[in-house]
């Protein structure tokens, strides 16, 4: 038996027609010729703030020599990067290159997953990630992730979580008041949930909850802020709010941002690493890679060849 | 990449024999999904899917409304309130107040002591599980648990308790003899009808915990501890309420245990205070309705009537509110579920 759908379509003429027509062409991909990066138009804030070059404060994070292995699977090829403060660092490449277990690597977060092995070195201000304790690791290289993911607890818990000590004492609402304020207001949230600071954090809109997960993160007083595709669940609106935000930021920290979007690595990158299957293919800064890519690899990718 | 592909040649249209073929789609009807166009095994198989619900509708309120009839016939407020006796006559032998207070105590003392080890139990499972090989132990004491007859475990429990090490949660004959029996050993056994209950609907609610908010906590330099305690066991609270409602309503009716371990009597053991009473013996609604109705001693039908009645109304409740703190707890955290919440 047919369903209706099925019989719909072989009544419609055009599909008869089609059908019997020559299928239509492969698009054919010329790598021979240059590539076409879509201009850039100043479209929101974020276009405005563009950096000024040359501007990047000392480096706060160096990676040097990094590989991590996923068992057998090396996941990231002997990558070597600086994180400097003041700049955005962003990260592209396609899916499974390797740029999410990197930003992972940062924090020692790759270290939950039982399989994996790392080896080279990562220094912060100059000293080895594995002799700085994890929890005071990652309160100074703080993360934000792709989907937005508020605790289930208020707003004001939410910041303040970040904030409490695990020591036997916890600092009552008062003391902890303006440092979640001050958190929620460099995050940009706090002029929408001032009214209601005790508000169930999981009710407020995807780009909202992102925010709060930037200010939860901000007020561990982190130097380093590592951003998994911070904006890729959120609407092109809340996108251009967190951009904004990033390059307000970055004055007064180090930001890695991981994305898949090239236009955004674009806007708000200063300086721009493409990652191909676990190798860094190329690193420049921002503007140069996205105008004249020096590696063949890279030059595909920007131009939408593959992805 | 591929350069071309060949060139394709159009299949005819399938035909299939019973069905018309060409001429114009009907008209008036939208093209929803017709039963009419189904194969006769497929409408079949959907008739009886419906009766199927309708039948269990049909069950159930049958047992609701035969109870409803037979029990407000004979409920009288002051069986609620009134001692039993043991008295021949049926207007001496008073109400069921012991056995109410019997049923509300044991299953008190049964979810508070699977409650704290169901979750954490759940919680090793879900976030530690390490070794291996232990947490399938585990899993599998649970299972074992779970589906151990009550009686077995009765039996269990009664020679478990008649040790010497255990004289505190009973009483000791003159001669040092363990009784065994008494609320502390039948909660202590209960406990184990309601924690596969709570242990399940616990682990559930962790898996269910996204792995990015777990990484969310420590990337925040928070330690395991602090993740478990402020972020996760937070997010299963519904959870864990769903489970001890369930497991709630499995002790209140279990009847096994009651007779083994507790002793099945009428009254309470109104000695010693409170805790000669979890000390004693006593009986709960289901033995009551066992005791009196008539596969026990028989004599009292109307009486079993009215309390299993109440007993019905105590485990329909639990339900009903297992049913609430899942969809309360899936809008406190913003998740749409099926209106079946529950288990």
């Amino acid at each position: 038996m047919i369903t209706n759908d099925e019989r719909e379509r072989r009544m419609d003429p055009e599909q008869q027609s089609s059908s019997g027509a020559v299928p239509p062409p492969i698009r054919r991909i010329r790598v021979d010729t240059s590539p076409t990066v879509a201009p850039s138009r100043p479209t929101h804030a974020a276009e405005t703030l563009r950096p000024t070059r040359g501007a990047a404060g000392p480096e706060r994070m160096t990676i040097d020599g990094l590989s991590v292995f996923y068992g057998p699977k090396e996941a990231v090829k002997q990558v070597s990067l600086p994180i400097r403060q003041g700049e955005v660092l962003a990260l592209i490449g396609p899916s499974g290159c390797g740029k999410t277990t990197l930003l992972r690597t940062l924090n020692r977060l790759t270290e939950l997953t039982a399989s994996a092995r790392r080896e080279g070195q990562i220094t912060l201000d100059g000293t080895d990630i594995d002799d700085i304790e994890v929890t005071a690791l990652r309160r100074r290289v703080s993360m934000v992730f792709q989907q937005p993911n508020p605790f289930p607890m208020s707003v004001f818990d939410n910041v303040a979580y970040a904030l409490r000590e695990q020591g036997s004492k916890r600092p009552s609402r008062k003391v902890l008041e303006p440092y979640v304020v001050d958190a929620l207001q460099r995050a940009g949230l706090y002029d929408e949930v001032a009214h209601d600071l005790s508000h169930p954090a999981l009710r407020l809109s995807g780009g909202q909850q992102q925010r709060l997960c930037i200010a939860r993160a901000l007020a561990a007083g982190p130097e380093v802020l590592l951003m998994d595709e911070p904006c890729s669940a959120l609407d092109p609106k809340s996108t251009a709010v967190i951009e904004d935000l990033i390059l307000e930021l970055r004055e007064s920290l180090a930001i890695v941002i991981v994305t898949h979007n090239l236009q955004q690595a674009h806007r708000v990158g200063d300086h721009v690493a493409f990652m191909y299957l676990g190798d860094l293919v190329e690193y420049a800064p921002g503007d140069e890679l996205f105008t004249n890519p020096r590696a063949e690899r890279t030059r595909d990718y920007v131009g939408g060849v593959f992805g | 990449m591929a350069t071309s592909m060949p060139p394709r040649t159009p299949l005819p249209p399938l035909r299939v024999p019973g069905q018309p073929t060409g001429g114009p789609p009907p008209k008036k009807r939208r093209a929803n999904e017709s039963i009419s166009t189904w194969r006769l095994t497929d409408r079949i198989g959907y008739f009886l899917m419906w009766a199927a619900g309708l039948l269990v509708v049909a069950i159930g309120l049958g047992i609701v409304g035969f109870m409803a009839i037979k029990g407000l016939q004979y409920l009288r407020p002051v069986l609620l309130t009134s001692h039993p006796q043991a008295d021949l006559d049926q207007s001496k032998s008073g109400g069921f107040f012991d056995p109410l207070v019997g049923t509300v105590l044991l299953t008190v003392i049964g979810i508070a002591i699977a409650t704290p080890i169901a979750v954490a139990t759940a919680v090793w499972i879900v976030e530690y599980g390490r070794p291996t090989w232990l947490a399938r132990v585990i899993d599998s004491g649970i299972e074992i648990i779970a589906g151990t007859p009550d009686i077995v475990l009765a039996l269990f429990g009664l020679v478990l308790f008649q040790q010497g090490i255990f004289g505190w949660m009973s009483f000791r004959a003159e001669d040092g003899a363990v009784f065994g029996r008494s609320f502390l050993t039948a909660g202590a056994m209960m406990s184990l009808i309601a924690l596969p209950m709570v242990f399940a609907a616990t682990r559930e609610g962790l898996q269910a915990v996204p792995a990015h908010v777990r990484e969310a906590s420590y990337g925040l330099g928070k330690t395991r501890a602090a993740t478990i305690r402020r972020v996760l066991l937070p997010s299963v609270k519904s959870n864990i309420s769903t489970g001890a409602a369930l497991g709630m309503g499995r002790i209140a009716g279990d009847t096994a245990i009651v007779v083994v371990l507790l002793g099945a009597s009428l009254r309470l053991d109104p000695e010693g205070g409170i805790f000669g009473i979890l000390q004693g013996t006593g009986g709960t609604l289901t033995s009551y309705v066992y005791n009196n109705s008539p596969a026990g001693e028989g004599n009292a039908a109307q009486k079993a009537y009215a309390a299993a009645f109440v007993l019905l109304l105590i485990v329909i409740g639990l339900n009903f509110a297992v049913d609430a703190i899942a969809r309360r707890g899936a809008r406190a955290n913003g998740i749409e579920t099926s209106r079946l919440g529950g288990s």
